[in-house]
């Protein structure tokens, strides 16, 4: 973590109104986490008890205290995925990336999460790999996905 | 600035209707999730490469999300082309079709004859009415009426000219002229009620807001969609960003705030940035800002972002969150009209409701309350998704029935029986196949024990356990539950301990009751809406599917063939033609058998992945109890 990095941050956001999620929202993205200086930082320069910062860190799913993988699999688990077969697809998911929903891959390239819903359920089942969505999905279309994406990215995870 | 409304229009209209081909690709979420991204860049390369003088522009959701990726091409002065399902491959007809002017008939969904423009009324014909189906005419369009999604699919979403082209803005500049008391009335007279779920009067709401004492009020759009089955707001935000602003900017004014937040949750990328853009054009268009339309009216619109939490749906929860606190709910009242943002009068409504407001102001209450029942006014948008043929989102008068929206738009359940619509999200409820002629309106679900909530309707099919839908949604809940109070945080979790039981077949009759009692104290003892109707999912599947709960505990046998340990697989020889389909699908080699001769399914090596059981047309896969 770099101090200056976080003080830019902080300065960029000088809006009242939804201050702290922006600025831990930037810190998340750079850092795919919230290290804990950053917060200890955060809560030093805006006057905010680092207790409260904590809640709203381990609040929000979108806030990680662990640094998340290079590239995020997000498995919808909206109503519509759920009854078209969400289950299974997390299930091969995890079979393939040898990790449990929530978890991260031991080399760091990818992390596997359930979301709520990405609001595509007409296309049910999706996932979104780094914000792109995949929609109706078999189980069996998901080795090409991961590998294109991994092709793609010219990691060899 | 003074906007200027009839250089903007004129603008709009040229973009809208050019002097050369346009070539419209769909590109909100739902279209790129379906490759509209692909398509759009092979329209570029195609058209680049030809050298042709044509347009390639970007609109949102036109609706049909099952027939996307959608393209609309249009000739000038002629009907538009709307093609669906393209794929790259498609691109290059089209384009060949565009130069010699003779359009490929393939996936030809329908031709548009005739653009209207709600708000002012104007109709834009393009004659040539020969030849091809009129898309208006396809019965997934047929039944609908567009308020909300007036402008989805039709403008550019990053253009404010064609928002202006379709009468954009002209209610803002109505509005100004009017005092904000005559303002609330149109929208009470409306009957407009609460689009995101709780289903309370606008008007009234707006009026609490306006008589709250207090120099600094806020006004604040929901755009924390987070009912899982429902995405319209997310359409509405993509598609047409700019009637959410003027909405809200009438809002403002009506109740006296200068200051408007979106809150929009961080899984819409997309829609953020779609806002973003719209707000900067706004700004600098002279309608936000300082003295609006002259009218010495200033406002100013922020947007803040979500970090998803399913309770800041709930406004006092949504409020912490932009005041930088967990998204906990506190009790009411005080109302945030009264006491809300930072301890300031605010009113809280959320994009569908706000995307109402210009054409009610434009076309009057009386206009919007001659559509729908009762006491439910207007039309309704609802994501008509699950297991149905046509999936995508639908707006249709309030009152219009379910057989209406699944069997006419939605073309109904296929080869499977349909079974149950779920309304509501986790706050809703399952409406059973007997109660197929409800009208939808507000009083109407309640009374079937769900809700309109925002809108969604997951669509189930006999192959849906209904135990285990309950079991999603407290999951669902259990997880999101914020833990401030007991009933929701333990009480869910000890529904959740039941649920599981039950779907593993180790549930027990006393288990049922409890699972009952709890639910209704749940109800009564929670402190926030979500925690209050947290236990409806269970309530409406007892109240209609009870013999399905009674199975998995007396019979050990989930009949739906969901819970995994509760059922087996085979094949009916009488059902089974013998394609083949089955074994192609299986993942495990578990089928084998030859073709035109009756299949088989070796009952160890099958996983119960129900590949098989959703792939054969012939419903020869039956649901059978395991074997002990």
């Amino acid at each position: 973590m770099n101090v200056t990095e976080i003080e830019e941050i902080i300065a960029r956001h000088q809006e009242v109104d939804g201050r702290v999620s922006g600025i831990l929202g930037d810190i998340q993205k750079k850092y795919r986490y919230l290290p804990e200086e950053a917060l200890r930082l955060v809560s030093k320069k805006l006057g905010i008890p680092l207790t409260q910062l904590y809640g709203v860190a381990t609040f929000y799913a979108a806030f990680s205290l662990s640094p998340k993988g290079e590239h995020l699999i997000s498995v919808c688990h909206g109503t519509a995925c759920h009854i078209r077969g969400a289950v299974q697809l997390s299930e091969i998911l995890e079979k393939k990336l040898q990790i449990k929903e929530g978890e991260t891959t031991k080399d760091g390239k990818f992390t596997l999460e359930a979301v709520r819903c990405l609001g595509c359920c007409s296309l049910a089942p999706v996932i979104s790999i780094d914000g792109k969505t995949f929609g109706r999905l078999k189980p069996e279309d998901i080795p090409g996905v991961i590998a294109g994406w991994k092709e793609r990215d010219n990691c060899d995870a | 600035m003074m906007p200027d409304l009839s250089s903007l229009c004129r603008k709009g209209l040229e973009a809208l209707y050019p002097d050369k081909v346009k070539i419209t690709v769909g590109r909100a979420t739902c279209g790129r999730a379906s490759g509209a991204e692909e398509v759009y860049q092979a329209l570029l390369a195609e058209v680049k490469e030809r050298g042709l003088d044509c347009t390639v522009a970007t609109t949102g959701c036109l609706g049909f999300c099952q027939e996307e990726p959608l393209v609309c091409v249009q000739f000038p002065g002629k009907p538009r082309y709307v093609y669906s399902r393209v794929r790259p491959e498609l691109v290059k007809e089209i384009i060949v079709g565009v130069i010699n002017q003779n359009m490929p008939r393939k996936r030809l969904l329908g031709k548009v004859f005739e653009d209207e423009v709600l708000i002012t009324g104007e109709k834009v014909k393009m004659d040539d009415r020969s030849g091809d189906r009129s898309l208006a005419e396809n019965p997934f369009y047929l039944p609908q009426v567009k308020v909300a999604t007036r402008n989805c699919g039709y403008i550019d979403p990053g253009s404010i000219a064609e928002y202006v082209a379709r009468g954009g803005y002209l209610a803002l500049q109505k509005a100004l002229a009017q005092t904000p008391e005559e303002i609330i009335q149109e929208v009470l007279e409306s009957g407009l009620r609460g689009r995101g779920g709780g289903g309370f009067p606008t008007g009234k709401k707006w009026d609490f807001a306006r008589k709250s004492p207090g120099g600094v009020k806020y006004v604040i759009c929901n755009a924390d969609e987070g009912d899982p089955g429902a995405y319209m707001d997310r359409s509405i935000l993509e598609g047409d960003p700019h009637t959410v602003l003027e909405g809200m900017t009438i809002g403002g004014y009506a109740i006296g705030a200068h200051t408007g937040i979106i809150y929009c949750r961080a899984e819409y990328p997309l829609a953020v940035a779609t806002l973003r853009e719209a707000i900067k054009q706004a700004e600098e268009n002279g309608f936000l800002g300082d003295d609006i339309f002259g009218s010495g009216f200033s406002f100013r619109i922020e947007i803040v972002e979500g970090r998803g939490a399913f309770v800041c749906g709930e406004e006092t929860a949504l409020i912490a969150s932009i005041e930088g606190k967990m998204g906990e709910p506190s009790p009411r009242p005080p109302f945030p009209a009264e006491r809300g943002l930072w301890g300031k009068p605010t009113n809280i409504n959320n994009v569908e409701t706000w995307a109402n407001i210009p054409p009610i102001i434009m076309k009057g209450g009386k206009w919007f309350a001659g559509m729908g029942t009762e006491n439910s006014k207007g039309t309704k948008v609802f994501a008509l998704v699950g297991d149905i043929k046509n999936n995508g989102l639908v707006e249709v008068p309030m009152g219009t029935t379910l057989r209406q929206i699944i069997y006419d738009i939605g073309g109904g359940t296929g080869v499977f029986d349909f079974k149950a619509v779920q309304t509501g999200g986790p706050s809703g409820g399952c409406i059973p196949a007997s109660l197929i002629d409800l009208p939808v309106d507000y009083e109407e679900l309640t009374k079937a024990g769900a809700i309109m909530g925002s809108g969604g309707m997951v669509v189930m099919n006999e192959h849906a356990c209904m135990v285990d839908v309950a079991r999603f949604f407290i999951t669902f809940t259990q997880d999101e539950s914020c833990g401030k109070c007991l009933p929701c945080r333990e009480g869910t979790r000890q529904m959740l301990e039941l649920l599981n039981k039950i779907c593993a077949g180790k549930a027990e009759m006393p288990d049922l009751e409890l699972l009952e009692n709890l639910a209704l104290a749940i109800k009564d003892a929670a402190l926030c809406g979500l925690g209050q109707t947290a236990p409806s999912p269970v309530l409406s599947t007892l109240k209609y599917f009870r013999e399905e709960y009674e199975a998995h505990i007396r019979e050990k046998f989930c009949p739906s063939g969901v819970c995994r340990e509760l059922f087996e697989l085979t094949i009916a020889e009488e059902a089974c033609r013998g394609c083949g389909r089955c074994a192609e699908v299986c993942p495990q080699q578990a089928i084998t058998g030859q073709r035109k001769q009756p299949y088989r399914l070796d009952q160890d090596r099958c996983i119960r992945c129900r590949a098989c059981l959703n792939t054969c047309r012939h419903k020869a896969i039956k649901v059978v109890p395991p074997r002990r």
